[in-house]
């Protein structure tokens, strides 16, 4: 029996320097593009760098390029991508290529850091729980945006990000907007202020291209526009100096 | 790295402009429905000269509709401005500002003179 095989393009290289390099690789029935990608590393050549762990959807790492659009590769079977029987598969955009398909994430996670998108407890072992209603309006707006996976497809979708290099992006500051609302997170000022500026939430253009890309259905553009509304609040009281 | 700017934003200031720029354009919008209002029944009989200042000029409630609509413009569109050289440009933060502080400067001019002259053609 004579397998069925289609085009993968492969980007090879870094940002410099670098070409789409194309493989046949034999169709199969719900494969995903990460089944394609360590095929061809696996079979045809071990050369080839990307990145992945748990290929259930929970990890983040395993981002990438694919026909044009970010993606994650482990959740998206090659049925619903496929163009004209081929496949594009490239590193994200917005961020540094190390090699191949593995990018350096290290601005994405520093602009975590620098929205202050940690935790800030102020309780100890000695304190109650928190009691926190499933119906708290705060307790929902967290929840909304809790799930992510720190993937970086938003990052890459992000056209501000492209243009403005301080752009916290939609992760930072969703994961923020989750932060504010925690009732036990004693770091609300100290963080609305890290988010207020010229790369912070006010540089957000709503329009969503984040929103339309994550792959947990996230919707970061409200997350920043409810920052963007806490900060504004806040500089009227003068709580912003 | 992260890139820092050599003029580092102030988290006040850009809350609070952000907000100017909201505030502006809910008072833009209800201006821009009057202006575009007056002007499709300003036409019906043909637009002159005279019409326009036989309907404008010495009217206190035209000089102060349009002197709040030249002012929500000298708010929102230097705000709007700034973003976008910061995007589209490699000019730095103070440079932006300061364009940005002089096309304020020239909207609110010009505009407040044309809304003012307008004014003293008038009356009957
Ligand atoms: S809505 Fe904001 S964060 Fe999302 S892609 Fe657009 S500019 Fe970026
Ligand atoms: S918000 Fe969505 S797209 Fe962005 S990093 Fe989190 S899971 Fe990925
Ligand atoms: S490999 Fe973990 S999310 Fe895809």
């Amino acid at each position: 029996m004579s397998e069925e095989t289609f085009t993968v393009s492969v980007w090879r290289g870094d940002d410099e320097v670098g070409r789409y390099q194309d493989y046949e690789v034999p169709r199969m029935e719900s494969q995903t593009v990460l089944d394609v990608i360590t095929y061809i590393q696996r079979r045809l050549d071990p050369n080839l760098s990307y990145r992945f762990a748990c290929r259930v959807g929970v990890c983040g790492s395993c981002a990438m390029t694919v026909n044009g659009k970010p993606r994650w590769t482990c959740r998206t079977h090659v049925s619903k991508v496929i163009e004209d029987g081929r496949l594009e598969v490239a590193p994200l955009r917005n961020l540094k290529v190390i090699k191949d398909l593995s990018v350096d994430m290290t601005d994405f996670f520093d602009k975590w850091a620098k929205a202050e998108a940690r935790f800030v407890g102020g309780s100890t072992r000695h304190d109650d729980f928190a009691k926190v209603s499933p119906d708290d309006k705060r307790r929902q707006e967290a929840s909304a945006g809790i799930e992510c996976i720190g993937c970086g497809v938003c990052y890459a979708t992000c056209d501000v990000v492209a243009w403005n290099t301080e752009y916290l992006g939609p992760a930072a500051l969703n994961r923020a907007w989750t932060l504010i609302n925690d009732e036990r997170d004693t770091g609300r000022l100290s963080r609305l202020k890290a988010v207020s500026g010229t790369g912070g939430c006010q540089a957000c253009h709503s329009q969503q291209g984040c929103v339309e890309r994550c792959p947990k259905h996230l919707n970061p553009t409200a997350s920043i526009a409810g920052l963007k509304r806490a900060t504004a609040m806040a500089a009227l009281k003068g709580e912003l100096k | 790295m992260i890139e820092e700017t050599a003029v580092p934003s102030n988290p006040q200031t850009e809350a609070r402009l952000w907000l100017a720029q909201r505030v502006s354009a809910m008072v833009l919008a209800l201006c821009i429905v009057v202006h575009l209002a007056t002007i499709i029944m300003a036409v019906q009989g043909g637009l002159s000269a005279a019409e326009i200042v036989g309907r404008v000029g010495g009217s206190e409630v035209w000089l102060v509709f349009y002197g709040v609509f030249v002012l929500a413009i000298t708010v929102h569109a230097p705000i709007g401005l700034r973003a976008i050289l910061n995007e589209m440009t490699k000019l730095s933060m103070g440079r932006i500002n300061l364009l940005c502080f002089l096309a304020a400067v020239m909207l609110g001019y010009l505009g407040l003179k044309v809304a003012i002259r307008f004014y003293m053609l008038g009356g009957a």
